[in-house]
């Protein structure tokens, strides 16, 4: 009889990439869920069309672009898609948002080679492609009307601090918290986030050490700045509940493909977002910085690989004679 | 019968003692040991030499000698070492004459002759023996049965060990899920200066660095041996063996393994001479079951796929682990997605993805710069990583070709 002969180990889990993405897709159903409750059946219009155009996109791409005619789905332009849904408001027309999804998945993936080689998250490309191009209907903000969809404009909670200061912020605490809020799909309910954060972390599909640490860096210079001028820089709730941050920090910023391989390289992407995020929301132009923050760290998570280096077992012991 | 390698041990193959149509006692020395690190090779059978084959020998992968003997009739009549006995009775230097005499190589897979590690080189002093009974493979339970059913013979053993080594100390160390070995040991070693030790389960819990630590905190240095932190690791099989040695004067001639997967029709944990072909082995238990993909000596993490069930069973093949076309599917493979799940792994804190690529693109001198030669080769990076890629594969290819690149092409 005819007996294989491969090398060790001969036993492999039984996880895969493809496992991994519906993981991530599964944990953004609770953010879902609370999109379309609090923006109505639109909102779940668009997290379909990123999932359904994400997927058909990158079949294309890859059988009649990239010539792999025997492609098969990995899931991961499906979670592509739907962060990019996540990360626009509820009222972008159509066409814009395939545009953006277009731009996510070839300026952002597969012209750096595809899955695993691009430096930079393809959700936040679409999305800062979009805010460039589009910026008037990225910035355009629809009120939560529950199942209605008004074509009522209302100012985000970050927006209302970088124009009027603090004292302008008419959100309740537990209205950020739930949702009740204006934004992009994801970002309006931290409760469902961390829901969904929570079920990546019971699967261990997270690199739970980035989001740790740009959360407690946002909180620990928010609250400096805070006491330095509360009126001018808003408390650190606020700054924790609104705007970008829950879905960046905990679903854009520990994006496998592009942030650094050790807990020590985890730890340094986490701070530097947390501090880019800090300064452009309180000193540049835009209101909000979580993108741009976790890009420009993107591009960081070479050098922070190279310089974050575990010890090899025993290396500190002298080396020998190898 | 019988087809016992001269190779049957990590350094020079022994010379060849017998030729063909000798008659042979149940262990007679039938290989000489060729130099210090090297070690006898014995006849597992009573019987006739029919001559001397070259088969493939699994480890080293190419055609070496065997002695192929065939039984004869009625009872086995045994040559024994002399002198043997009460191991008190001897010097420390005595034992290890013995021991190497019988042809004792660790039995826990890496066939390194025992008398090499009982004599340590000068300036090096050993204070603690390390006796390693965390089973290195899952699957594989040979030792722990070992430690059930022989327990007073090991502990006996390890007595000997730190008599030749001259050390007042050791440890066992038994994995938290062989509570029953554990509870065992204990009994066994009351009143010696033997402690065992419960170590939490986890692979690859038995690899001989990991061991050290767990139990005693001492890193070994990177490219240097356990003697470097003044330890001695013997594995349980290889203390029984040398109870046997120098309390009965058996050479080693025969040893236990496990028989499993989910590819034979039972399995078992038998006595098997040193030298019976695998073919001989799985027809005992039953032979196979459906969906054979490949026969490995040892266990799913490290073991060595043979190519032909001829292969007769080595000193080190601690199991034979037949796995099904179920058993061996990994996932589809895909590009590395940076999940960290291989650096996390990797018990010699390496970085696998790292060593991989590296490794692919032919940077040998960088490879080794980030480790390539710390690896022991565990499979815990291939075995969790859900793109499928083979890191271990790579590696082994990329050491093999740094070492020849330097001249060394030894093993």
């Amino acid at each position: 009889m005819k007996l294989n002969v491969a090398t060790s180990p001969h036993i492999k889990s039984t996880d895969s990439v493809f496992k991994i993405m519906t993981d991530v897709i599964l944990a953004l159903v609770p953010a879902l869920i609370a999109a379309v409750y609090f923006f109505g059946v639109r909102a779940l219009l668009l997290a379909v069309l990123g999932i359904v155009g994400g997927e058909t996109i990158e079949i294309f791409i890859m059988r009649y672009i990239r010539g792999v005619r025997d492609f098969k789905p990995d899931g991961s332009a499906a979670v592509t898609g739907l962060l990019l849904a996540m990360n626009v408001n509820v009222g972008l027309p159509l066409w814009v948002f395939i545009t953006g999804l277009i731009a996510a998945l070839v300026l952002g993936k597969h012209v750096y080679g595809g899955l695993g080689k691009n430096p930079f998250n393809p959700a936040l490309v679409g999305r800062v492609f979009l805010l460039v191009s589009f910026p008037s209907y990225m910035t355009t903000w629809w009120a939560p009307k529950y199942w209605k969809l008004e074509a009522l404009t209302t100012a985000t909670p970050l927006g209302l601090l970088k124009e009027g200061g603090a004292s302008a912020v008419n959100f309740s605490y537990s209205q950020l918290f739930l949702g009740n809020v204006g934004g992009c799909l994801g970002e309006v309910s931290t409760l469902a986030l961390i829901i969904g954060f929570l079920y990546l972390v019971f699967r261990k599909r997270i690199k739970i050490l980035i989001p740790i640490s740009y959360l407690g860096v946002v909180l620990i210079l928010s609250s400096i700045f805070w006491m330095v001028n509360p009126e001018r820089f808003g408390d650190p709730l606020l700054h924790l509940l609104s705007g970008g941050l829950m879905l960046g920090a905990l679903f854009m910023a520990t994006d496998m493909v592009t942030t650094p391989m050790t807990p020590k390289g985890h730890l340094i992407f986490g701070a530097g977002c947390g501090v880019i995020t800090m300064v452009i929301r309180y000193f540049a132009g835009y209101p909000e910085g979580v993108s741009f923050s976790i890009l420009i760290m993107n591009s960081l998570t070479p050098l922070i690989d190279i310089y974050t280096r575990p010890k090899v077992f025993g290396e500190d012991m002298g080396v020998r004679g190898r | 019968m019988v087809k016992v390698f001269l190779a049957n041990h990590g350094g020079a193959p022994a010379k060849l003692l017998v030729k063909e149509g000798d008659v042979v006692k149940l262990g007679q020395k039938i290989g000489e040991a060729a130099g210090f690190i090297s070690a006898n090779v014995h006849a597992s059978l009573a019987g006739t030499v029919k001559g001397v084959e070259k088969i493939l020998h699994p480890i080293q992968e190419r055609p070496m000698e065997a002695v192929v003997i065939e039984k004869s009739e009625g009872v086995e009549e045994w040559e024994l070492i002399t002198p043997h006995g009460d191991f008190n009775r001897f010097t420390p230097k005595e034992v290890v004459d013995i021991i190497r005499e019988a042809g004792i190589v660790g039995l826990g897979g890496a066939m390194f002759p025992t008398h090499v590690k009982l004599v340590p080189p000068e300036g090096k002093k050993v204070d603690l023996l390390v006796i390693n009974g965390a089973e290195c493979e899952p699957y594989l339970t040979v030792d722990h049965r070992l430690m059930l059913e022989k327990s007073a013979e090991i502990v006996k053993g390890v007595k000997v060990l730190m008599h030749a080594l001259g050390v007042t100390r050791a440890i066992v160390g038994i994995e938290s899920n062989k509570f029953d070995a554990v509870e065992k040991m204990k009994a066994v070693c009351r009143g010696e200066p033997i402690e065992v030790a419960v170590l939490k389960t986890k692979y690859p819990q038995g690899a001989e660095k990991q061991l050290i630590y767990a139990l005693t905190k001492r890193i070994v240095p990177s490219g240097g041996l356990p003697l470097d932190v003044g330890v001695v690791v013997q594995n349980v099989g290889t203390c029984f063996a040398v109870y046997e040695a120098v309390e009965h004067g058996k050479p080693l001639i025969e040893r236990c393994l496990t028989v499993t997967g989910k590819g034979v029709k039972n399995t078992a944990n038998l006595v098997v001479r040193i030298g019976t072909l695998t073919s001989t082995i799985l027809d005992h238990v039953g032979g196979f079951a459906d969906n054979v993909d490949r026969v490995l000596f040892g266990g799913p993490m490290m073991g060595i796929a043979v190519r032909s069930l001829d292969t007769p069973i080595l000193k080190g093949t601690s199991g034979i682990t037949v796995l099904t076309k179920e058993e061996v599917k990994g996932p589809p493979q895909k590009s590395c997605i940076r999940c960290s799940r291989c650096v996390e792994a990797c018990p010699m804190n390496l970085q696998p993805y790292l060593l991989d690529l590296l490794a692919k693109k032919r940077l040998y001198d960088q490879a080794v710069e980030q480790g390539l030669m710390d690896c022991i080769e565990c499979g815990s990076c291939s075995y969790i990583c859900p793109s499928g890629i083979e890191h271990v594969k790579s590696i082994k290819l990329a050491k093999k070709v740094y070492r020849a690149l330097r001249g060394g092409g030894k093993k």
